[in-house]
């Protein structure tokens, strides 16, 4: 048992340290801004697309609160973003240059270009005016949904923190079903059950991809460790808990009962906002600890004089 | 992608500079973190008394951009470095109580691959001529991407001020001709600045001078243009393993896995749109 009392996964691993002192800095990103601007960037993102396929299938319910959610989501997740800033004032410098090499410039210009089209898109919905532009506006929000959906995964995987960067091909998956999960989810409680099947399925498949990305990251060894233990780890084991309850409540009764089918989403946003706050604290244990900086990297060096 | 790139080399672009520092010479004298911090302006960050040895610095960050590191270990083998000595020499000692102390002052690496750089949205943070790795207070907006990046822990974001910053290489002294601040106050030479080039090889025989005395510990950190970060513009003679110095044994610049990143994101933003269209397929409720 380990001093926080979980089992533990591996022996604990020899290493020599600085007085036990972290190698990494810690990220400097504020709780609950960033996590929170992870999950919101997920729910917007898929519900623009979700908004798109409600428009082209004929769901005005469905499309209604889908463009709610991704003009909503956009906006609070920009607030979000700002907010964490250390010199809120200069956030226009977010586009004073295009760097490939920097998610976080990719992706600013995603998120601005993102939150002024479903903006508009859900302006036009709500107010009935300039539909044909609104109509556009929606399908350009649907087209970069995805995008911003996923790119926060290379923003939080293009770092040196060790949980974050060891996982760099299964978190994309993990964000982008998180997303779907969470745009299903909100729309399955708050739209007609006549009109919720897409929301119910994109649910259900966002789901299944986030589950099983998330258990493959567990199997990378000790980088990962942090994602099974602690507050993390119980914040990861409440989301998988709370995604299986939802999903067994979508497939037994989400198509008859108005109130199962809310309660299962409501439960849905939940696991996928413990799922962004449990990634991220992950993170933060693992640049703590020595130990997930110094013994990979040495296992890395024996495995290449080996070679 | 790759970020493998080299700066071009344009004629009268300056060659590149560094520093050596030669943790066998140190005598933890701090004097380079003072010189620092009255050069460069820095605030003071705190007045912590840590219990690590001499060591109340404790780390790089924001307001420190030279921390001399102090390491007690049971002495092993007593080896005539070539600093001066009073007293008769040590005997070479085992289980005498006897300590080895190892200073080492460290600093931002400057490295020839540098994730700061490479992340920072803003272009606050850039490569001078010089080719050291420098922030421009004037455009940074605080975002500190930067600070998870770093491989080697070193940036910051002061608090208070909301900005990154850390070790400039004294680019105002540089572009003046000077010599940065710590290496001027450096009284044994342990921090030398040089041009690269000049500072490995004068490295290379101060290691093989090393190991002819017996001193097979020795070793050079952050000298080999080949590693996981391209090689330090900043680099070490060390006495020990790096990590028993604070130091990573083996950093990668994060943005070396970027193509892999950016290409797991597109399959995943794929499978998105794939769920998307899913939903909508067959029933009609």
């Amino acid at each position: 048992m380990s001093p926080r009392g979980e089992p533990t996964v591996v022996p604990e691993p020899e290493f020599r340290s600085y007085y036990g002192r972290p190698i990494l800095k810690q990220p400097t990103w504020k709780t609950p801004d960033v996590p929170l601007y992870l999950f919101l960037g997920g729910l917007a993102g898929c519900s623009a697309v979700l908004a798109e396929g409600a428009s082209l299938t004929g769901r005005p319910e469905l499309e209604r609160v889908a463009r709610l959610a991704a003009a909503g989501g956009a906006a609070a997740g920009t607030v979000a973003l700002v907010h964490d800033l250390g010199r809120p004032e200069r956030f226009l410098n977010m586009l004073r240059v295009i760097k490939p090499t920097s998610p976080l410039s990719v992706g600013s210009f995603v998120l601005a270009s993102f939150s002024g089209l479903a903006g508009a898109a859900a302006a036009s919905q709500v107010t009935g005016l300039l539909p044909r532009l609104g109509r556009l506006a929606g399908a350009g929000a649907a087209a970069l949904g995805p995008t911003l959906a996923t790119y926060t995964a290379a923003l939080v995987a293009d770092t040196a923190v060790p949980a974050w960067h060891e996982a760099h091909r299964e978190l994309p998956f993990v964000f982008g079903g998180s997303g779907a999960e969470a745009a299903g989810g909100l729309a399955m409680m708050l739209t007609p059950l006549d009109q919720a099947g897409p929301a119910r399925r994109m649910a259900l498949a966002g789901a299944a991809i986030e589950i099983v990305a998330a258990e493959a990251i567990l199997r990378r060894g000790l980088v990962t460790e942090p994602y099974r233990l602690g507050r993390p780890g119980r914040l990861m084991n409440a989301a998988r808990a709370a995604t299986a309850v939802a999903s067994a409540a979508t497939v037994l009764a989400g198509g008859r009962s108005r109130l199962l089918s809310a309660l299962a989403g409501a439960t849905y946003v939940a696991a996928s906002v413990a799922t962004r706050f449990g990634i991220f604290e992950a993170g933060l244990e693992s640049a703590r600890d020595p130990k997930y900086t110094v013994v990979p990297q040495r296992e890395r060096g024996r495995a290449a004089a080996a070679r | 992608m790759t970020t493998a790139r080299t700066a071009p080399q344009h004629r009268g672009t300056p060659a590149r500079m560094g520093f050596f520092t030669d943790t066998s010479v140190c005598i933890g004298c701090k004097a380079c973190e003072v010189a620092c911090k009255e050069w460069n302006g820095i605030p003071e960050d705190g007045y912590l008394l840590t219990g690590m040895s001499y060591d109340n610095t404790a780390e790089l960050g924001a307001s420190t951009w030279r921390h001399v590191a102090f390491v007690e270990q049971p002495a092993r083998q007593a080896t005539d470095l070539g600093m001066p000595a009073m007293g008769p020499p040590a005997e070479p000692t085992d289980q005498s109580g006897e300590i080895r102390w190892l200073m080492s002052s460290d600093v931002c690496k400057h490295c020839t691959h540098a994730a700061c750089l490479d992340v920072c949205p803003t272009g606050a943070l850039f490569r001078t001529e010089f080719e050291t790795v420098v922030v421009q207070p004037d455009v940074c907006n605080g975002c500190g991407y930067c600070v998870p990046a770093c491989p080697y822990g070193v940036i910051d974001v002061r608090p208070g001020d909301g900005r990154a910053f850390k070790c400039t290489l004294c680019y105002d002294r540089l572009k003046a001709g000077e010599t940065p601040a710590c290496a001027q106050a450096c009284p044994t030479e342990s921090i030398q600045f040089g041009e690269l080039s000049e500072l490995r090889k004068r490295a290379d025989l101060r290691l093989t001078e090393l190991h002819e005395k017996g001193l097979d510990v020795a070793r050079l950190y952050g000298r080999d243009p080949d590693d996981g970060v391209g090689g330090d513009g900043a680099f070490f003679l060390l006495l020990d393993e790096p990590e028993v110095y604070g130091l990573p044994p083996d950093p990668v610049v994060t943005t070396r896995d970027l193509g892999s990143i950016w290409k797991h994101v597109g399959a995943a933003a794929a499978a998105v749109v794939g769920m998307g269209v899913a939903s909508f397929l067959g029933r009609r409720r």
